[in-house]
């Protein structure tokens, strides 16, 4: 989103404060000073993740602290869903499990993080699958499914939406 | 009302105790253990029974067994508290058939017969007018059964999930604590009593499935047996994976659930978020129920014990017993 606000020292924090506050998360901050400009308004592009439902709160909260939102640009659902494979991964072409779910164009593989005690021993590793819609996180998770019976993985799944 | 009692276990004992303690207006009349029993019409001193169990290991007469207990007419509910088979819910199965045969209510604590058999013992008490309940069966001293069946009278059940495995919860608990590995916890829950000699029920999530049977069976009147479970146990859960789990302050528990409308009987190690309210400690028990009108209730309790399965025999026992005032 664009927003405007005025020059004076700690404007930023206006901006950055109430994504916080609603949980947000921001990814970047482009906020140039052109010098020929004798401006007292100042122009800052954000982009950030916020919860589900929560836009209308934040623009409540940069009223009141007199941002003006100048455009809001598209507003993507993102859907996350984390499980934990305990495996051989490794041994299993984790390349390949990763591209299992890369190639649906409907979800992809966000993160990931590996703990490996000893060789030999089964790996634990936490995926995190990110996609935009319930729907297609289900049908990348039915994927990981079959991948895990067929490699043999346990495969831990959230009980609810974490 | 007077009272037979097979099996005089930890479990029987503390039943005992507490007919002989407090005045619920019950006589015990006939007891039996593994060697011996006795049939006293006008009331056996509950006392001095369990004096001579103590001393002697037998609570009666070594000629004395079930089937003359059964035989006679000297009772009017029958507690079965025998040990429990998985397999074939013999001889409890037996027993619990006969009694209700004969136009005896039943109580029970074994998960056996109830996991196996429930529909038809279930039509049979109705045939004969008595009661079978089975509240000691499923999560120790929990009143899953009572909540459900009159606690939420009127509510529609749309799911159930919970902690159903206190050994499973206890090992979890202690690997998420101190990092224990699986084999060290399951050592110290073997150590402290928590884990049989041979766990494989336990872990496997076999007695986690048992009780959602017996659930999806008595709530739903569904017609499950053990096949009909997705199960995963506990043995394969590392150390590494509970502790990736917690780095966002999450955990992992064994959580069985029904979902009768997808047709979901499952249990399965599952990542929590550590505030959620089935995130119990050590050997506690957990049930969440969805219901349409009352929302989520949660009850936490302890899942097994002597005393703890006791005290869900005595409240079924109560519950016969007003429940009989009022049909006669």
């Amino acid at each position: 989103m664009k927003l405007e606000m005025k020059d004076s020292p700690g404007q930023l924090v206006s901006v950055i404060q109430p994504i916080s506050e609603i949980g947000g998360n921001i990814l970047s901050v482009i906020h140039e000073r052109d010098p020929a400009v004798k401006s007292d308004v100042l122009d800052v592009q954000i982009l950030c993740e916020i919860p589900e439902g929560s836009l209308e709160s934040l623009l409540a909260r940069f009223k009141e602290r007199g941002v003006n939102v100048l455009r809001i640009g598209e507003e993507r659902l993102l859907v996350r869903r984390s499980v934990i494979l305990i495996g051989h991964l490794i041994h299993t072409d984790i390349s390949d499990t990763i591209d299992k779910i890369d190639s649906t164009g409907f979800a992809e593989v966000h993160a990931l993080s590996m703990i490996m005690p000893a060789i030999n021993e089964p790996s634990s590793t936490k995926m995190t699958i990110k996609s935009d819609s319930l729907a297609n996180i289900n049908r990348a998770l039915d994927i990981l499914r079959n991948v895990a019976r067929q490699k043999e993985f346990l495969i831990i799944e959230p009980l609810e939406d974490v | 009302m007077r009272i037979a009692m097979l099996g005089l276990g930890s479990v029987g004992k503390g039943i005992a105790r507490a007919i002989q303690g407090e005045d619920l207006g019950f006589t015990l009349t006939a007891v039996a253990d593994s060697k011996s029993g006795r049939i006293e019409p006008s009331g056996i001193d509950i006392a001095s029974m369990l004096e001579q169990k103590e001393r002697t290991g037998m609570c009666g007469n070594r000629g004395v067994g079930p089937a003359a207990i059964l035989a006679s007419d000297a009772y009017d509910i029958l507690i079965e508290v025998s040990p429990t088979n998985a397999e074939t819910g013999e001889p409890a199965l037996g027993y619990i058939r006969e009694a209700l045969s004969r136009g005896k209510s039943v109580v029970t604590s074994n998960k056996g017969p109830i996991a196996l058999d429930f529909q038809s013992l279930h039509r049979l008490a109705k045939e004969e007018g008595v009661y079978l309940r089975y509240e000691a069966t499923v999560c120790g001293a929990i009143p899953i059964i009572h909540t459900i069946e009159s606690g939420l009278a009127g509510n529609t059940i749309t799911k159930l999930h919970g902690v159903f495995n206190g050994t499973c919860n206890y090992i979890l608990t202690r690997m998420a604590e101190e990092g224990l590995s699986y084999q060290q916890a399951l050592l110290e829950a073997r150590e402290l009593g928590y884990a049989e000699a041979d766990p494989t029920y336990d872990v496997k999530g076999i007695d986690a499935a048992i009780k959602l049977v017996i659930l999806a069976n008595a709530v739903w009147g569904m017609e499950k047996t053990l096949e009909d479970v997705e199960i995963t146990g506990i043995d394969g859960v590392t150390t590494a994976a509970i502790a990736l789990a917690e780095e966002q302050e999450l955990t992992i528990r064994l959580i069985g659930e029904i979902i009768p409308a997808e047709n979901i009987l499952r249990v399965s190690p599952r990542i929590l978020s550590k505030s959620h309210p089935l995130v119990v400690e050590a050997t506690l028990n957990a049930v969440a129920i969805d219901t349409e009108m009352a929302g989520e209730i949660t009850l936490i309790g302890k899942g097994a014990g002597s005393l703890e399965t006791a005290s869900a025999v005595i409240s079924d026992l109560i519950f016969i017993r007003d429940c009989h005032g009022r049909r006669s």
